[in-house]
């Protein structure tokens, strides 16, 4: 007899039910899949879903698993992929009708030590169309909504990663984050969401938009749950150039270790453009933690200000570039011509949605001759300058705790025309992508109107312990 | 040529290094091929894919810009160049922009330093093939490591330019970092040029030149832009500045795309590849373990063993057949003897099979002991050549020949007296112009011995023996 509710469990309370041979590992995807049944078709948080492949390695499993002591850590766990991470032999659409019928040769290095950590992949999730947008709404396979209420978005744009999680559609997922797209569906959806260190794992396989702040990073029930992912998925790799050659180490997430930290607050957080409601569950979570750590502190980040526009500078002109490969010639769509230049524009003009083309054109502009220095480069100067802010910062402390999202969830619609109140939701998550560090979005104890808050917790380079086992403090403030 | 004018030549040329595999992925960068078989997810510009450094590539590369007495910068970086073709699959070239690998180097012809500006790495792009009624795309070659070598605008002849790209041709080959092969695109030249009026220090408008094939294109498209821009000039006409596509057949160029619709690369520094740092350590190391290049070869073999400059450039044409030359000569003591045997008999095989010294199927140790046998006065010069062709249509070694043969040095004067005694009898015409004054013909008389000799005997022993008998 099936258990209905396995797939609300986090993945070590599985692992250990697995260990103690009190359930199957089919048991677990049955379940998984009989919730994506009932719920999916009202949330969209999935592109394809490999529903026969994930039984068929359940059932392997439990047939030829031998060793109880020596599961592997994610053996049998159903995990999503974003649909901009490329699973081998399966369909990479990358929400985008330029991809839509683009099936990946190859795996990225996350989705193949995933399944070396024994992970079973489960499907491929919605996103805003190349990872462009904070609301999962761009997707040529429609908008996700968000589990919690049906009629509001669930964030962006790993929100279809975010969705099955929350729904338990997927026991974790991975998303991937260069401005935000993990933390902003987490905070949105109520789940938590890790943004790695930049080159702490492997680029490789997934699909570039801007190459200097993509992040694959990990979602899950819990803290602990994307750590337990990104043990799995962290460390160097040969075929990205860009990963940091130090050994990892295996993370075990301990609350208690926060009473050796000091947190800081940037001064510059609680600003016009923050809903005061938020502002106030972050002081409240913040006074609970006081109680546990050693020491809670102002710091500033005087730069962070400018971290939207840098992001968005930056962010284009490199989109501009990793997007040039789509051209209609050797895969995707085509929209066939006989003059070569009508094949571009017009397979580009059919296969792209209109926030891909805006970032594209303003990307193509920055980069252009006599206006390079003014808006790439001094991006790049800026940068450095929030960089710098950090280094300052962590001098301090220990991590520094701001909201994940200045709003709230917002309606499906409601802003899908104004892409720059969109972009201003990007306001806290930015930073950390521009200065290569690490974060990661749990949700606070309390919620708005039943909407979850998400509390972002900041770390420094390779700092992911850290921000892992203070997320796990707030998560046990209500406890 | 128009006199009025000075040339000005700039020369970019592509070195296709000889890597196993590609730039940036593990394919094996190999000539030829069926379409598409060298190919992964990385060359073919995939979704997701990412770059990694051929370190075997940015060696070659050091060597090429040690030996072309460049600077080697210890970080350089790499960026992205951007155009839309359908034979380039990222929609860029990964490059090197603002710091190249190599810069300021010079290469000396005929007594002529002509400044190299920089050296830096790139990949190459696939190759489109086009048909009355479709356009194909091979990818086999995208991501191949190309090193381009800029040089200065200090060319002033088409004849320079050529003499520039045949020691630069030279000089790879010798350091092993390319085949150069132009007819399979290892070698790549475009040139760009201008005209000024003599004494103007002001540089006129120029134009580039595209898709020379050969050092004769590249000869001729020179020639025939000079013609064309000093005519536009003589009338008082503007040059405009395009790039012109070089058609061999009918040997003009025409236009292929003009300043207006010159692109705009949008260069940036290329995300996915750190900045390349060399280590002094490591340029020493190639430094140390460069070969001899020409110029230093020629310098020791024209002092050294007192050879004429005609044969010297010869014999340093390719490194192998300069080391085919020292392999010899260790065996043979004789250098003037090997060098010449070397430019005439080897060298005429060579043209006659149209192969390489590599090809050749007499190994250095064998063509010594040939010689040596000519120079120990066993066999005759005659002899040596006949042997020599009986060594390259046999493979047989010039002792194994000789002794089959019988062909060593006679010293059994009976045969010789036998043998003159014949000749003079039946040349008993010769023999009296002979007496009658006409000394001359006696050479004829030592050839008709010979003969019949078959060269066992040398032609001085055959005068000496018929003087004493006249």
């Amino acid at each position: 007899m099936i258990n209905p509710d396995l797939c609300d469990l986090t993945i070590s309370v599985l692992h250990n039910k697995i260990k103690n041979r009190e359930i199957k590992f089919s048991d677990i995807i049955f379940s998984v899949i009989k919730r994506v049944k009932s719920e999916d078709q009202k949330i969209n948080g999935y592109i394809s879903i490999f529903e026969e492949d994930a039984i068929n390695q359940a059932v392997d499993l439990d047939k030829t698993i031998k060793n109880f002591e020596q599961l592997k850590p994610l053996s049998g766990i159903p995990i999503a992929v974003k649909d901009n991470i490329c699973v081998k032999d399966k369909l990479t659409t990358c929400g985008s009708k330029i991809l839509a019928n683009f099936i990946s040769p190859y795996d990225a290095t996350a989705v193949a030590k995933l399944k070396v950590a024994g992970a079973i992949i489960i499907g491929k999730t919605n996103l805003d169309e190349f990872a462009m947008g904070s609301s999962t709404e761009t997707s040529y396979f429609g908008p996700t909504s968000n589990p919690i209420d049906n009629r509001y978005v669930p964030g962006g744009s790993s929100g279809g990663s975010a969705a099955v999680v929350k729904y338990s559609g997927a026991i974790g997922a991975l998303g991937s984050d260069t401005g935000g797209s993990v933390r902003h569906p987490a905070a949105f959806c109520g789940v938590a969401g890790l943004k790695p260190t930049y080159g702490r794992v492997s680029r490789y396989g997934l699909v570039a938009f801007a190459s200097s702040l993509d992040c694959v990073g990990a979602l899950g029930k819990t803290a602990e749950d994307t750590a337990i992912i990104f043990n799995a998925i962290a460390g160097y790799d040969e075929m990205d150039a860009t990963t940091i050659n130090t050994p990892v180490k295996n993370i075990s997430v301990d609350s208690n270790a926060i009473k050796k930290y000091t947190i800081g607050i940037p001064k510059e957080v609680f600003a016009e453009g923050l809903d005061g409601r938020i502002a106030k569950v972050i002081e409240d979570t913040i006074n609970n933690l006081r109680k546990r750590c050693r020491n809670v502190k102002e710091v500033s980040l005087p730069n962070t200000k400018y971290a939207v526009a840098t992001y968005y500078l930056i962010c284009m002109a490199e989109a501009s570039s990793n997007l040039a490969r789509y051209d209609g010639v050797k895969y995707g769509l085509r929209v066939s011509s006989s003059e070569l230049k009508d094949l571009y524009a017009q397979t580009r003009d059919e296969g792209f949605n209109t926030e891909v083309k805006r970032r594209i054109l303003i990307g193509t502009y920055g980069l252009s001759k006599g206006y390079y220095d003014e808006y790439y480069g001094t991006a790049q100067k800026v940068r450095n300058l929030i960089k710098q802010d950090f280094d300052q910062a962590f001098k301090d402390c220990d991590v520094i705790i701001t909201p994940t999202t200045p709003v709230l969830p917002f309606k499906l619609g409601e802003q899908i025309s104004d892409p720059l109140a969109m972009y201003l939701g990007d306001i806290f998550t930015t930073p950390a992508n521009l200065a290569g560090i690490t974060a990661i979005s749990v949700p606070a104890p309390l919620t708005i109107d039943n909407f979850p808050v998400g509390i972002q917790i900041t770390g420094p380079a390779l700092g992911e312990e850290q921000i892992l086992n203070t997320a796990k403090a707030i998560e046990e403030i209500n406890e | 040529m128009n006199s009025k004018y000075e040339v000005i030549i700039g020369l970019e040329v592509h070195v296709q290094l000889k890597t196993r595999t590609k730039l940036f992925c593990a394919c094996p960068a190999e000539f030829g091929g069926q379409p598409n078989t060298n190919i992964c997810p990385i060359c073919s510009g995939l979704p997701g894919v990412l770059p990694t450094m051929n370190q075997h590539a940015v060696d070659l590369a050091i060597k090429a810009g040690l030996a072309l007495n460049c600077q080697i910068s210890e970080k350089s970086s790499f960026a992205r160049k951007h155009y839309f073709y359908p034979d380039l699959p990222k929609g860029y070239q990964i490059t090197q922009y603002k710091e190249p690998l190599a810069i300021n180097g010079f290469v000396e012809i005929d007594g002529l330093k002509i400044s190299i500006r920089r050296i830096h790495l790139e990949e190459d792009s696939g190759k489109s093939i086009h048909s009355p009624t479709e356009s194909l795309i091979d990818f086999n070659r995208c991501g191949v490591p190309l090193i381009e070598i800029v040089t200065e605008p200090e060319i002033r002849s088409p004849d320079q330019a050529v003499k520039y790209l045949q020691t630069l041709r030279q000089i790879m080959r010798y350091l092993d970092v390319s085949d150069c092969e132009m007819e399979k695109a290892h070698f790549r030249c475009e040139p760009n040029i201008s005209l000024r009026p003599i004494g103007q220090k002001q540089f006129g408008v120029r134009t580039e030149l595209k898709n020379l094939n050969s050092l004769n294109s590249v000869h001729q498209a020179l020639e025939f832009e000079i013609n064309r821009q000093s005519k536009i000039l003589d009338t008082g006409g503007v040059i405009v500045q395009e790039t012109l596509f070089w058609d061999e057949q009918n040997r003009v160029a025409g236009t292929m795309r003009g300043k207006e619709e010159s692109e705009d690369y949008r260069y940036f520094p290329e995300p996915d590849l750190p900045v390349l740092v060399l280590n002094r350590e490591n340029i020493d190391n190639i430094k140390n373990t460069l070969p001899l290049l020409p110029w230093q070869r020629k310098k020791i073999l024209k002092e050294k063993y007192n050879l004429s400059e005609n044969i010297v450039n010869i014999i340093l044409e390719t490194k192998e057949f300069a080391d085919y030359f020292v392999e010899t000569i260790k065996l043979c003591d004789d250098a003037k003897l090997v060098a010449n045997w070397l430019v005439t008999e080897v060298k005429a095989v060579l043209n006659d099979k149209s192969i390489s010294i590599n090809e050749f199927n007499i190994i250095p140790k064998e063509l010594a002991n040939l010689l040596n046998l000519l120079r120990a006065q066993k066999i005759t010069g005659t002899v040596a050549k006949e042997i020599f062709t009986d060594m390259v249509l046999t493979n047989k070694t010039a002792t194994e020949i000789v002794n089959e043969k019988g062909l060593f040095l006679s010293n059994d004067d009976s045969l010789l007296i036998k043998s003159i005694d014949e000749v003079l009898t039946e040349n008993a015409d010769i023999v009296a112009k002979y007496k009658s004054g006409k000394t001359s013909v006696i050479s004829f008389l030592i050839g008709a011995v010979l003969q019949k000799t078959h060269g066992k005997l040398t032609p001085q022993k055959i005068k000496d023996k018929i003087l004493e008998k006249l």
